[in-house]
């Protein structure tokens, strides 16, 4: 038994191209979530189409270029130059001020700024257009003195759990859980494909171990390289972009350890009903990866999804794992916040490895 | 050329005659087209509110009401104390939790100056920044109405009057953005792990060895390999703008030739590279990591999920590196935008440039002798 599980250490170790993908990818990954990925915008280019270029245009110009979200791409000329500036793509918003802009504004009390977007990508355009359009009312109200409100409504906000809105709380717990799946429940149905379409598997079958010492042997490896990589992405997190950790770490690696066996235990299914590598990495990568990434709230709220994906997203794991980190890290939260969540992992885990005994049995006949 | 037929013909008896590979090809990424352009969306609706009416006024219950009318609200529960409604949050049960404290109505009519507060989860600091804009608004409309009523002025009219369009996409609609990129995603996905896997299979069964005693060239051995998989992903994406005509409504509003044209041209760098893979690699389970690995990197840099523009500038001069980012936005272009060749022709000559690239590197790093 214990030789049995030296032997898949060597088979991990020996290679350094593995080695790049257990621990190269995790800190590759938060370091590009923390540093290079987000949703904020800032520098969008913008075009100018100034049919007036008097004193009050020229400074609206300059109060939208200083705010910060905006960089000028190009001062346009007419209105037919529009069409060609978006289809080259640099540039997402034009603003167009109308002839006669100061005058209207002054004497009419009736000015018209266009804000033209490119709505091809259209949260980015949603959001340049709810930008511009509060830098400039806030340069009417400076303008126009008559027009102060009478009545203002203060409102206070606060943002709990993230008050510097960092992206980086957003896609730790996503990183941590699908490396976890990916290492546990990728890692173990291929290797235990490639035993069987190499032929050893046989081998190990006539060996005086007992099924339940073989399949173990080749997980007891896997657990521990999840484990200490979950290690690195909460150390990593903690020193380089303090995210605290509010909660309980013992509880967090509890439930780690809980979803890490979850994994396996889905990764030994996956193994029993493919033949081949390739159609265990085939499977793991399209119905494992990519709803892991998609349906699980990673990235993308789970709440905006039509119903059908919402109830699917019910059966993906990592959503429930995700849950549980994020009360236990951000929110700092106990127990009786997510035995729910627990408990679905727990009967998750029950039901792949009923299945992948049975299915392994029928296989033995 | 007879050789590269035979091998070609090779390869595509190995790829049909697996009963299962063939519908993994075809319907899984079918599948992944539907489901992933539902659910790539930053769009927020439905936001799960719940209000803390301590005022118990009329003008608070309106306020709550205009929340209650948005179509981005939805309020959950109303409760009696602060206390009570952060424990929604903190459950998860709700995203936002509204407090209009006692004396709201009161101070609005008095002095003119009353305060809420809006409290707001904001673990996902985006969806956050956005949830509060909406929020903030809904209160601000609401208080312009109330001044409209206290003053009596039947006309606030706005000096200067903003006029936003929204060109191309007029309703906003996210999957109109997500389809293309994803398109370009699957394209690359099915091209980079077939080939990747491709090579090395054969160096793993052992078929390599008597490939390597043949006469055929190395460049004749690459261009049979490659070819097979450059024709299956070619009709992938054709059949993938077959569903985005017909189930999302979405039609090429550029040249196709000229896509597909680009396509075949970017499939040269993904099967090069996948090529490259599988000739420094031994066994299926290195390259399907060394593929996954630089995977995972060009598509979280490609801006396809989150926008290019707003990444600092060093990471931007890494995505120089990138050709997914390259197709991603030429196939955004022509499909949504219907720009011609002049419009993206530096980004198309890096493609040619990879391209050229990636398989001189496959061919040159694949050896006859081990």
């Amino acid at each position: 038994m214990k030789g049995f599980i030296y032997k898949e250490f060597l088979h991990i170790f020996r290679d350094p191209r593995t080695m790049l993908i257990l621990f190269g990818m995790p800190i590759v990954q938060v370091l590009l979530f923390g540093f290079a990925i987000t949703n904020e915008i800032n520098n969008a280019g913008i075009a100018i189409l100034d049919e007036s270029k008097d004193e009050m245009s020229i400074a609206l110009t300059d109060k939208l270029l200083a705010s910060g979200y905006f960089t000028l791409k190009e001062n346009l000329r007419s209105r037919d130059e529009i069409e060609a500036v978006f289809r080259k793509g640099n540039t997402s918003l034009v603003v167009v001020f109308e002839p006669q802009f100061s005058s209207r504004f002054i004497r009419e009390g009736q000015a018209a700024v266009q804000l033209i977007a490119d709505a091809s990508d259209p949260n980015t355009a949603h959001l340049l257009s709810v930008f511009a359009s509060g830098i400039i009312r806030d340069f009417s109200g400076d303008i126009s003195i008559i027009n102060k409100p009478p009545l203002t409504i203060r409102i206070q906000t606060n943002m709990l759990y993230n008050p510097e809105l960092k992206g980086v709380f957003m896609f730790v717990p996503g990183t941590i859980t699908v490396l976890l799946m990916l290492i546990s429940a990728m890692m173990t149905s291929i290797s235990i494909a490639k035993e069987k379409e190499m032929g050893t598997m046989e081998v190990l079958l006539v060996s005086p171990l007992k099924t339940w010492q073989i399949v173990s042997g080749k997980v007891v490896p896997y657990i521990l390289l999840s484990f200490i990589n979950a290690l690195i992405i909460l150390l990593l997190a903690y020193t380089v972009f303090a995210m605290p950790l509010r909660g309980s770490l013992l509880l967090l690696l509890a439930e780690s350890i809980l979803f890490i066996v979850m994994a396996l235990t889905m990764g030994i299914f996956i193994s029993t009903i493919s033949n081949t590598q390739q159609q265990a990495m085939l499977l793991s990568m399209f119905a494992l990866m990519l709803p892991t990434i998609l349906l699980s709230g990673f990235i993308f709220p789970v709440e905006n999804m039509p119903d059908a994906l919402q109830y699917l997203s019910h059966v993906m794991p990592s959503k429930w794992f995700i849950v549980i980190i994020k009360q236990i890290m951000l929110k700092g939260l106990g127990i009786t916040y997510f035995w729910k969540e627990t408990l679905i992992l727990a009967l998750m885990t029950a039901f792949f490895l009923i299945m992948s005994i049975r299915k392994f049995n029928v296989r033995l006949s | 050329m007879t050789r590269i037929l035979y091998i070609l013909q090779k390869e595509f008896i190995q790829v049909l005659r697996d009963k299962s590979m063939l519908p993994m090809i075809l319907f899984i990424p079918v599948l992944q087209l539907l489901i992933l352009s539902y659910t790539a969306t930053f769009e927020i609706r439905n936001i799960r509110l719940v209000v803390c009416d301590l005022d118990h006024s009329s003008e608070s219950r309106e306020l709550a009401g205009k929340f209650k009318g948005s179509s981005f609200y939805n309020i959950v529960n109303y409760v009696q104390s602060y206390d009570e409604g952060a424990e929604w949050l903190k459950k998860g049960t709700a995203e936002q939790l509204l407090v209009i404290e006692p004396g709201f109505a009161k101070n609005i009519i008095h002095t003119g100056d009353a305060s809420v507060l809006l409290t707001t989860d904001a673990i996902n600091g985006s969806a956050a920044s956005l949830m509060n804009a909406y929020g903030t608004s809904i209160i601000n409309q609401f208080g312009r109405e109330m001044a409209v009523t206290a003053t009596g002025s039947a006309q606030l009219r706005e000096a200067l009057r903003i006029e936003p369009q929204f060109w191309y996409n007029p309703e906003l609609d996210y999957k109109t953005y997500m389809v293309p990129g994803i398109l370009v995603l699957l394209v690359t996905i099915i091209g980079m792990f077939l080939s990747a896997m491709n090579v090395v299979r054969e160096k793993e069964t052992g078929t390599i060895e008597q490939i390597n005693v043949t006469p055929i060239r190395k460049y004749q051995f690459m261009t049979g390999k490659l070819l097979p998989f450059w024709i299956i992903a070619l009709f992938e994406l054709a059949f993938g703008l077959l569903i985005a005509r017909v189930v999302f409504g979405i039609a090429v509003a550029g040249s196709i030739p000229l896509l597909f044209a680009v396509a075949s041209v970017y499939l040269l760098v993904v099967l090069g590279f996948g090529l490259l893979v599988s000739t420094i690699t031994d066994t299926m389970q290195q390259a399907m990591f060394i593929s996954w690995f630089f995977m995972v990197i060009f598509i979280l840099m490609s801006g396809l999920f989150t926008p290019v523009e707003s990444m600092p500038d060093w990471a931007q001069w890494v995505n120089k590196a990138n050709p997914l980012a390259y197709f991603i936005k030429i196939n955004r272009m022509i499909m949504l935008k219907g720009s011609g060749f002049s419009d993206f022709s530096g980004l198309f000559f890096g493609l040619v440039f990879y391209a050229m690239l990636t398989l001189s590197l496959a061919v040159f790093r694949y050896r006859k002798t081990s």
